[in-house]
């Protein structure tokens, strides 16, 4: 991917990146199917039944019926929804999430684009889905949705300033901001993975990266028992698909980001590992996050909402800014010095 | 209710059931007799009747609820409105009965003495049969009894006096037939039942009867060497006793004087203490059961209403959770404006229950902070417990 | 100007957290509760009114479906009033018999309020893993009584089947197997923080606002009250078997929480004495007269549901149909405080505070 990265710009290769995106895009689009399918699977595991295994073998045409039901559903707007903004809500949700995935590389030759502000770039893009949530929830004419979009904003905001304050540490040890590089410059045992120096970022990170998803514990604004379904209460078909498929393209982005940031990204555990290719231990890295998300939900109760943002200006910002302090400290003392 | 304790005096003679049944076969046969011939009866009428009118007293009372024994009941029923008439056929003792009128045949002497205890749960019939074995018998213990029931109000001057007449043509025909004096069952006066409920008056004579039963009985068991073991020994007072007679004395002395109408024990109910209070100086009375030391009742546990045809009634059961103390306070009102004051203030828990008791039976409680319909839909019309409910869409 | 107005949200009967078909009124001002109403009667189907009409041994199956979690208590309730009425002996195999399915039904019960209450927490598994447990008993009463939620399983007098051969054996393997699962369940969820910072403090009151609202059950024992009343006034067998009442100290959610939990594990206690002292044979009906007739009088009855007490007071006339039967149902009593503790509470600690109360609608409409 480098070469062609550096190449000038002509005809061709916009045609060729755009083919690449085309096929990325079908990969993702592959990858929430299945994501989907395991969850369910694994949530069923855990509660010791057996997830969907009617439709195919093991259930793997599940997701591909349910998002063809979504297709084929009506599309109702509620009567006195701000009807432009109610049909922009969901693509204004799902777009910045797949430019966002644009910037993880996945191993060393194999990324789409290696900006040195990689990290701003994905924390400014994932903010504007925040106003698509608002949008939606407002523009639903409903009071659930409203409350809804209003709580899942003020969580998502809150949220965002642990999670990149949490990356601060790494991207000072790494000194650069570019996602390549901070994968690269991890060593080859996971022991110099960043999860160890930095784990009180790690945990900053996980707990932020959880909540910006909206993800139990912190589902507050979307599977809340209390009131119905908040922001996509008056979604049905495909729009309520985009938001979905947000959701779990935002994963896939968080679970892209751990790996890089903390996991050491294409790096096999062990040195002595590596001719297992990077890509298939990027894969597993990712797998694993994205697997530890859904063990989350199926394990805890939900957070209530105060205490919810409580906790992130109370204690996330606190550690993370104390993460930084102390890195700073270390950084100067014991590794320029 | 001195009903109760005349059916618990009833219970620890179920042994002599046995012994009952001949008494009460015999009493069949003669009441299918006369049931050919209530004219009969009425001819008999005025000679039996000065010393039937003892035992009338009882017998009105007694039919209304007993049903232990049927054929018994059921002719006497058949002179008494008073409700009698509900006893059905079947009864849990006729089972045993068929086999006695042989046995009865065989005349145990003591019989009718049994026949009248036999009649203790009858009522009229039994009655009757224990007159006519007083006659038969011991003419004084009938007198005595005259005397101890003579007192007593009668409700229906023309239904005492068909009893009577039953009773007396019943009389005469046994004291014909009685070869043995018919000891007079003990216990005799099944008058126990009664509606429990309702009449004061009808209670106060039931008591009388007892009374007098139970000096018949002494009599009786003096006049006649053996017979039955006459169980003629008061009943224990239950152990909470004391605690109905403080609580009626504390009510008496610090509400009104007037504020109780009945007390009694309920025994089916484990002793229940049962209070009837009058509705006018119920909040006082439930102020006083909270707060007052000795009874000291903070918990509420149930309120019921209940339609009796006449009347309505409120019961509230409440409890002190460190002695245990409990009683059963019942209020009664009429069913035209029924009005009862709210316990709510004295008790919070008491909110939604009386809520129920307005919604399903149309009882006002003044005093309740928010009494409209809970179970029913708000724009419902009618009070679907009540026993005269007849729902005004029938489609609904 | 802002200008801010009372939201009025209608918590409507079709809900998924309201166990039932409870419509609560709410005034929001913002996300705190300012005033709620429960509304109720959705599910009054007039068993009191339709009992009149019938005899005893008929009205059962409809107390099966007061409580329908918990229908064995239901049974016995109106079974007892009607044997203590009418001074009926139940035979020894017939009371263990009888005994031993109120404590299972209680373990049940007491599950279900547990994985839902937890569902609505937002915990998806407990609520999983409960009804695996609950299919073991529940099983286990199919194989007694043919029947899995309303069993028609008690007479007056007695049981109607007598357990078939090997159930007994079942049951007591039942226990220990339970008593682990137990330990799981409380590990899992007991010790969580964000769980227990859901429940902690939520919903709090004191022993003398208990008694005045007429609580029972856990409600009441969470305050510190000691009032069960298998202990304070036995019935059935009771007396004879050794278990504790739990009790609580602070009169909130985190304390209803584990009182009932404790309770889970000593009726297992109670079923393993039970099942100990087990009659090898034995009637399972006593002496009862071809018709159920009470004498007349009345009779108020209570017993401890795994919702509190569950009392059947009758009116009898003397004949084979009740004159009034009221049932005081726990849940109805118990729902009264649920508008003063919702006051300046916010909507989520509503599904909190809700399901620690444990209320089934089919017992509050009757």
């Amino acid at each position: 991917m480098t070469k062609w990265v550096e190449q000038p710009l002509s005809w061709e290769n916009v045609l060729i990146y755009a083919l690449l995106s085309v096929v990325f895009l079908l990969l993702i689009l592959g990858y929430v199917t299945y994501a989907i399918l395991f969850e369910r699977k694994v949530l069923g595991w855990m509660q010791w039944r057996h997830g969907p295994n009617r439709l195919g073998p093991w259930g793997i045409f599940q997701t591909v019926a349910d998002v063809l039901k979504l297709l084929i559903k009506e599309d109702t707007i509620p009567h006195k929804a701000d009807r432009a903004l109610f049909i922009l809500a969901p693509a204004l949700c799902y777009a910045p999430s797949f430019a966002a995935i644009a910037v993880i590389p996945y191993t060393r030759e194999l990324y789409f684009a290696d900006l040195n502000v990689a990290v701003i770039y994905y924390a400014a893009l994932s903010a504007i889905s925040t106003i698509a949530i608002v949008l939606g929830g407002w523009a639903s004419n409903n009071k659930y949705s409203l409350l809804g979009g209003m709580r899942s904003a003020a969580q998502m905001i809150s949220y965002e300033v642990p999670l990149i304050l949490s990356i601060v540490g790494t991207v000072m040890m790494t000194g650069s901001m570019s996602l390549r590089q901070i994968a690269d410059a991890q060593g080859d045992w996971f022991w110099e993975w960043n999860f160890l120096p930095q784990i009180i970022g790690f945990g900053v990170f996980i707990v932020a990266a959880v909540s910006e998803l909206n993800r139990t514990p912190f589902d507050l604004p979307e599977a809340e028992s209390e009131l119905v379904a908040g922001y996509h209460t008056e979604y049905s078909g495909f729009r309520f698909a985009f938001f979905m498929l947000a959701e779990y393209v935002y994963m896939f982005a968080i679970a892209g980001l751990a790996s890089v940031l903390f996991l050491g990204g294409w790096h096999p555990p062990a040195p002595f590992l590596d001719f297992i290719p990077g890509i298939v231990w990027m894969i597993l890295k990712m797998a694993f996050v994205i697997f530890f998300l859904f063990w989350l939900r199926a394990t805890m109760p939900r957070v209530r909402i105060d205490q919810l943002m409580g906790l992130a200006w109370k204690v996330l910002v606190p550690l993370a800014i104390l993460n930084v302090f102390v890195t700073a400290v270390c950084l100067e003392l014991f590794i320029k010095g | 209710m001195s009903e109760e304790r005349k059916r618990e005096e009833g219970r620890p003679e179920a042994p002599r059931e046995a012994d009952r049944q001949p008494a009460a076969a015999r009493q069949e046969e003669s009441g299918g007799e006369k049931r050919g011939e209530p004219a009969a009866a009425g001819r008999q009428a005025p000679s039996a009747a000065e010393r039937q009118s003892p035992a009338a007293p009882e017998q009105q009372a007694s039919p209304v609820a007993q049903q232990q024994e049927p054929a018994n009941t059921q002719e006497v029923s058949g002179t008494e409105p008073a409700g009698a008439g509900a006893e059905h056929p079947n009864q849990p003792q006729p089972d045993t009965m068929p086999e006695h009128p042989e046995a009865s045949a065989s005349g145990k002497p003591a019989a009718p003495a049994n026949a009248a205890a036999g009649g203790r749960t009858g009522g009229g019939a039994a009655a009757a049969g224990e007159g006519a074995g007083t006659d038969a018998a011991a003419g004084a213990g009938a007198d005595t009894a005259a005397g101890g029931t003579a007192g007593s109000g009668a409700a229906d001057p023309e239904r005492e006096a068909k009893i009577k007449a039953a009773q007396e043509a019943r009389a005469a025909r046994l004291a014909a037939k009685a070869a043995a004096g018919g000891g007079d069952g003990a216990a005799s006066g099944g008058a126990a039942g009664a509606g429990a409920a309702a009449d004061p008056e009808r209670e106060a004579k039931i008591k009388a009867a007892q009374e007098a039963r139970a000096a018949r009985l002494a009599a009786k068991a003096a006049a006649e060497a053996g017979g039955d073991a006459a169980p003629a020994e008061p009943k224990p007072p239950s152990p909470k006793q004391p605690w109905l007679d403080e609580a009626v004395e504390l009510l008496k002395s610090e509400v009104h004087p007037e504020a109780v109408e009945e007390a009694s024990i309920n025994e089916l109910s484990d002793d229940m203490p049962t209070i009837v209070v009058k509705a006018e100086h119920w909040r006082a009375v439930a102020e006083l059961l909270k707060s007052h030391g000795k009874l000291g009742c903070n918990y509420l546990r149930n309120v019921t209403g209940v339609d009796y045809e006449t009347h309505l009634e409120v019961v509230y059961f409440v409890i002190n959770l460190e002695t245990k103390r409990e009683y059963a306070i019942k209020i009664r009102t009429d069913r035209e404006q029924p009005s009862v004051p709210s316990a709510t203030p004295v008790w919070t828990g008491a909110n939604w229950p009386e809520r129920e008791i307005y919604d399903l039976l149309g009882v006002e409680f003044p005093g309740h902070p928010d009494l409209r319909r809970i179970l029913m839909p708000d724009d419902w019309v009618g009070h679907p417990l009540r026993k005269d409910y007849v729902p005004l869409d029938p489609e609904v | 100007m802002i200008r801010t107005e009372e939201l009025l949200l209608n918590v409507g009967p079709q809900h998924p957290s309201t166990h039932g078909v409870l419509r609560l009124v709410l005034k929001l001002d913002g996300e705190v509760i300012t005033e709620a109403t429960p509304v109720i009667g959705y599910l009054h189907r007039g068993t009191e009114k339709l009992a009149e009409s019938l005899n005893y041994t008929q009205i059962i199956p409809y107390t099966d479906r007061m409580d329908y979690v918990s229908a064995m208590t239901n049974n016995y309730v109106l079974c007892h009033a009607v044997e203590k009425m009418m001074g009926i002996e139940v035979p020894e195999r017939a009371q263990f018999l009888r005994l031993i399915v109120m404590e299972m039904q209680r373990i049940a019960s007491h599950l279900v309020w547990w994985g839902t209450y937890l569902l609505d927490l937002g915990a998806m598994s407990p609520f999983l893993y409960a009804f695996k447990e609950r299919e073991k008993i529940v099983s286990l009463f199919n194989e007694l009584c043919g029947a899995r939620l309303t069993y028609n399983y008690m007479r007056v007098g007695g049981v109607k089947w007598d357990a078939p051969p090997g159930w007994i054996d079942k049951v007591r393997d039942f226990v220990p197997y339970m008593e682990k699962q137990l330990e799981e369940y409380e590990q899992l969820v007991s010790g969580n923080e964000i769980f227990l910072a859901r429940v902690r403090g939520i919903g709090k009151y004191d022993a003398e606002t208990a008694i005045a609202y007429g609580l029972s059950g856990a409600n009441l024992r969470c305050t510190g009250v000691k009032w069960d009343l298998r202990k304070n006034e036995p019935y059935c067998i009771y007396d004879r078997f050794e278990f504790d009442v739990p009790v609580g100290t602070n009169g909130d959610c985190y304390d209803r929480y584990m009182v009932r939990f404790e309770e889970m594990r000593q009726s297992l206690r109670i079923l393993k004495q039970a099942i100990e002292q087990f009659p090898s044979s034995g009637e399972t009906m006593g002496k009862v007269p071809r018709v159920i007739r009470p004498p007349a009088g009345e009779t108020y009855v209570r017993i401890e549901s795994p919702r509190g007490e569950i009392g059947c007071h009758i009116v009898s006339k003397g004949k084979a149909e009740p004159y009034r039967l009221k049932f005081r149902r726990p849940s109805f009593n118990n729902l009264q405080i649920l508008p003063k503790l919702l006051v300046g509470e916010t909507m989520t600690n509503l599904i909190a505070i809700m399901g620690g109360i444990d209320f089934v609608l089919g017992e509050v409409d009757c």
